[in-house]
């Protein structure tokens, strides 16, 4: 049974990053705009995130530091596309390699160094049930942020006015313009939150997942982010399935492995891609939802005439 | 912006012409990277040789590196700028440099050029290269003198020979010990991802190993082994920082006595290439200090890296491939060639070599 338990935890930790940064894309993509700089900004947050828990000594003020990192360099590409209409695509991928960039030169002096780890949640009682207490319970504080976060976005994208009138403006900028709505205000919002959350995913990697701050450490997580949210059709509980379904064919395959079935390990390192596109594409499999689904304006730069 | 970008552009390019202005009377030695310098793994400990290097040599020398380089048309570039910049000796430290090297060698025959782990050489290029093999024998005699389930997990990147080399040596150096101990083999397709290596340890442990070695370069799956209260081994650098109860010894690589040696000799006008493959008797590779384990393994540990470093070869005879054929007779000692294009495991081992 602890083997079970075991795995399970370590499909919620290899999940978690990928689903906060693909879920703060998918808000990011359903106002429109096209942000290709997740992996950019998951690094600064790594960066951010390691150093300012490292020099406070309190992971948690890493883990603000994170977030509003994130959210500083998505002002970046916010302000050169929105304001400055430049090309999305170019724009987001300068993004991620400057921030690739930017992060080795900030993080120069943090190479070698142990960080803080973010404590795990314990509840006298609560967390020491067995088998479920350490699942439910017993978990990084992150973990619970990235459920809560796809029960927010959901809630928030499909069940508030203002959640309507984003996805409008996704939908048609123009018209949402013409109806007198903010188009560049509801996208800077849009792209700042994603902005935090590629940062969250960040600092879940250098305070969490592996306590430490080296170069390039995202490893190309936050274009799966990027490839998560299309396949999951601008949907968030299928952005959690997809990440989810990715994590534990990850997981399993190293399993496998470890237990000795002769499949070339090749193979089996490549199954969580092929996994999550197959699985994804099979529940997207209605046509006409994924057009309904799919941000007519995605990617479109907008200049309001007047 | 424009006129910002202009004026960010020339104060680049000044600032580049005093750095080789300045540079004219001291010997220029140059390094290229495959990776970030802070890894804190290969191109780590190849940065601090290049300033070991530049310590001892003092003003002498000018030192300069490019890091990030990848291996193909980007190196071939990234050789030639440095051999065009003025470099008087470049070390290039990447397998996957070797034809990029060789090419841009030809065209600078004034420039004198030193590939690690590769195999071409020319009459102004050199191969240097480090037995790490040694180092893993001891980390197996030590693996299953402390491992109580008897099976080690061992997370790899890439089946080419260098990493096969070392999962045998490591192997027979823990059936030296223990002749029924097991290695379970994860291969994780990436030398760094410390995401990746910290879910295999993780996995790993899971299925019953207790203790964890790695052919890959971050701290992780150490971390994992201290969170778990079990042991594991270092690589590249010494990663004691990152588990003070969990490593036992780390598997280091110190470049800077090499490049020292090489830079003097170009200073003295002697340098010529040459073909090293250098052991821990050359002090190329060493193991970090032995902690947390019993003075008896200790003192075993220290016995053979001091059998090794009197030239004792870890893949000396008997010693029978997978399959059970024989391929060392008694004492027999592997020629450098085989175990430089090694592709098969030795007895004992229960992965599939993938190919």
């Amino acid at each position: 049974m602890d083997i079970t338990v075991n795995i399970l935890l370590t499909i919620a930790t290899a999940a978690t990053p990928l689903l906060i940064a693909a879920i703060g894309e998918l808000v990011v993509e359903r106002s429109g705009v096209l942000n290709l700089g997740v992996e950019g900004m998951m690094i600064m947050g790594a960066v951010g995130g390691f150093g300012a828990g490292y020099l406070t000594g309190s992971p948690w003020i890493g883990l603000i530091a994170a977030i509003v990192i994130g959210a500083l360099f998505s002002l970046l590409f916010a302000i050169m596309t929105l304001s400055l209409a430049t090309n999305q695509v170019a724009t987001g991928l300068s993004l991620t390699l400057l921030g690739l960039g930017l992060s080795g030169m900030m993080g120069t002096s943090f190479v070698g160094l142990p960080g803080e780890r973010l404590p795990n949640l314990n509840i006298p009682g609560l967390s020491s049930i067995p088998i479920v207490g350490k699942l439910l319970f017993g978990q990084d504080p992150i973990f619970y942020i990235s459920i809560a976060l796809t029960i927010a976005v959901t809630w928030f994208l499909f069940r508030t006015r203002t959640g309507l009138t984003l996805r409008s403006i996704g939908d048609s900028h123009t018209s949402a313009h013409a109806l007198g709505i903010k188009v560049i205000r509801y996208r800077y919002l849009a792209v700042l939150f994603g902005g935090a959350c590629a940062g969250l995913a960040g600092g879940h990697l250098s305070l969490v997942y592996t306590p430490q701050w080296v170069e390039n450490m995202s490893a190309g997580r936050g274009w799966i982010a990027l490839a998560l949210v299309v396949f999951a059709s601008w949907r968030p509980w299928r952005v959690l399935a997809g990440a989810y379904i990715f994590g534990a064919v990850w997981i399993g395959q190293l399993h496998a492995q470890a237990f000795g079935i002769p499949v070339p390990s090749q193979l089996l390192s490549s199954l969580p891609y092929l996994a999550t596109v197959v699985v994804l594409v099979l529940i997207s499999r209605n046509k006409r939802l994924t057009m309904m689904n799919t941000p007519a304006s995605l990617g479109q730069p907008f200049v309001p005439d007047r | 912006m424009k006129k910002l970008l202009i004026a960010l552009m020339t104060t680049t390019a000044a600032l580049s012409l005093a750095a080789t202005a300045e540079a004219a009377d001291k010997l220029k030695a140059c390094w290229v990277y495959v990776g970030p310098i802070g890894d804190f793994g290969y191109s780590y400990q190849h940065d601090q040789g290049r300033l070991e290097a530049q310590k001892a040599l003092g003003d002498k020398i000018e030192t300069a590196y490019l890091e990030n380089v990848s291996e193909g048309p980007d190196a071939e570039r990234a050789f030639e700028r440095l051999a065009r910049e003025g470099c008087k000796i470049i070390f290039g430290t990447s397998f996957g440099f070797m034809d990029a090297e060789v090419k841009v060698a030809k065209k600078f025959p004034k420039v004198m050029f030193e590939h690690a782990t590769g195999f071409k050489t020319g009459d102004n290029l050199g191969v240097y290269n480090a037995r790490f093999y040694e180092g893993r024998y001891v980390l197996g005699q030590i693996a299953a003198k402390e491992s109580k389930s008897g099976v080690a997990g061992y997370i790899v990147s890439f089946p080419i020979p260098e990493v096969v080399m070392g999962i045998n040596s490591f192997m027979l150096g823990a059936q030296s010990i223990n002749p029924n101990f097991k290695a379970k083999i994860v291969w994780v397709n990436s030398w760094f991802d410390p995401g990746k290596e910290a879910d295999a340890a993780k996995a790993l442990f899971d299925q019953g190993a207790d203790i964890i070695v790695q052919h890959t370069d971050s701290t992780a799956a150490l971390q994992v082994a201290e969170e778990r209260k079990l042991h594991g081994f270092g690589q590249s650098s010494d990663m004691i920082k990152f588990a003070p109860n969990a490593q036992l010894t780390s598997l280091t690589d110190e470049w800077g006595p090499y490049y020292i040696s090489r830079i003097q000799a170009a200073l003295d006008g002697t340098w010529k290439p040459d073909n090293v493959w250098l052991g821990i008797k050359d002090g190329a590779v060493k193991l970090a200090p032995y902690t947390n384990m019993p003075d008896d393994v200790k003192a075993m540990a220290e016995a053979t890296e001091k059998k090794i470093a009197g030239g004792w070869n870890p893949f000396t005879g008997p010693v029978a491939k997978q399959d059970g054929t024989p391929w060392l007779k008694d004492g027999e000692v592997a020629d450098d060639g085989t175990l430089l294009g090694m592709n098969f495991y030795v007895k004992g081992i229960d992965d599939k070599l993938p190919q």
